[in-house]
């Protein structure tokens, strides 16, 4: 007999668009959904992207400013046109040869897991997003839906 | 002499990593009937802790956990009664 337990809660902000902090987000989301957990992201600022469908497909990752990319030259090359090009190629290479689902399919993974996607009120108006643009099933919310949200959550992460 | 479990359904996660793993184990025992018992397979060294840790909480069995050499990892997963 299993012992019926208290469904746990995990309440993630999403405020980094780029292409590896999507990976770091979807994949604590999924992972926490897959135990059976209730997941709720509040996507903030640049985190946006990640629920909006014309960017989703297309998230990148500098090499600028980023010293720990793994591209074999110098970090202010990272200036030149064509550099985050080059670096998003090749984190979506590494992860390819590593066979890890893409961030759009990660996403649905969440989705069909009853994942919340909370989008950010301020943002959208800051950033003049549509709902149309928004990924099916994000919920349009502020800070305070959010926090309530969050208050009952055994973990929160700003990611 | 080990008991031999007989699996009903083999998840081979071999070659993925995290959160694939327990992503693929999942998608398997949604499709599984509750009392079925899954043998996952992985070379993730993640894996190791994590499906412990996975069955802890989500409530099914992990009824064993085996390492083969070469970092081959076997675990037999059973599904909760009541899921």
């Amino acid at each position: 007999m299993v012992e019926k337990k208290e469904t746990k809660r995990v309440a993630l902000v999403a405020s980094k668009g780029t292409l590896d902090m999507a990976y770091a987000l979807l994949i604590i989301a999924s992972t926490a959904a897959s135990m059976g957990w209730e997941v709720g992201i509040f996507f903030t600022f640049y985190g946006f992207d990640i629920v909006n469908k014309r960017k989703v497909h297309r998230l990148k990752v500098a090499s600028l400013a980023n010293p720990a990319a793994p591209l074999p030259v110098p970090n202010i090359l990272g200036v030149i046109p064509g550099m985050t090009a080059v670096a998003t190629w090749m984190l979506r290479r590494m992860m390819k040869k590593q066979n890890m689902p893409t961030i759009p399919e990660l996403l649905d993974l969440c989705r069909k897991w009853g994942v919340r996607l909370f989008a950010c009120s301020t943002t959208m108006g800051m950033m003049s997003i549509k709902d149309e643009d928004l990924v099916e099933g994000t919920e349009c919310a502020g800070a305070a839906a959010f926090l309530e949200y969050a208050s009952k959550a055994q973990v929160t992460l700003f990611i | 002499m080990k008991e031999t479990i007989k699996a009903d359904r083999v998840v081979d996660t071999r070659g993925l990593l995290c959160p694939m793993p327990v992503v693929k184990a999942k998608l398997a025992l949604e499709e599984m009937k509750p009392g079925q018992v899954a043998k996952v397979l992985a070379t993730d060294p993640g894996s190791r802790m994590d499906f412990p840790a996975w069955c802890n909480e989500t409530g099914n069995k992990l009824l064993r956990a085996e390492e083969e050499g070469k970092g081959l990892y076997t675990f037999f997963i059973q599904k909760a009664r009541e899921v």
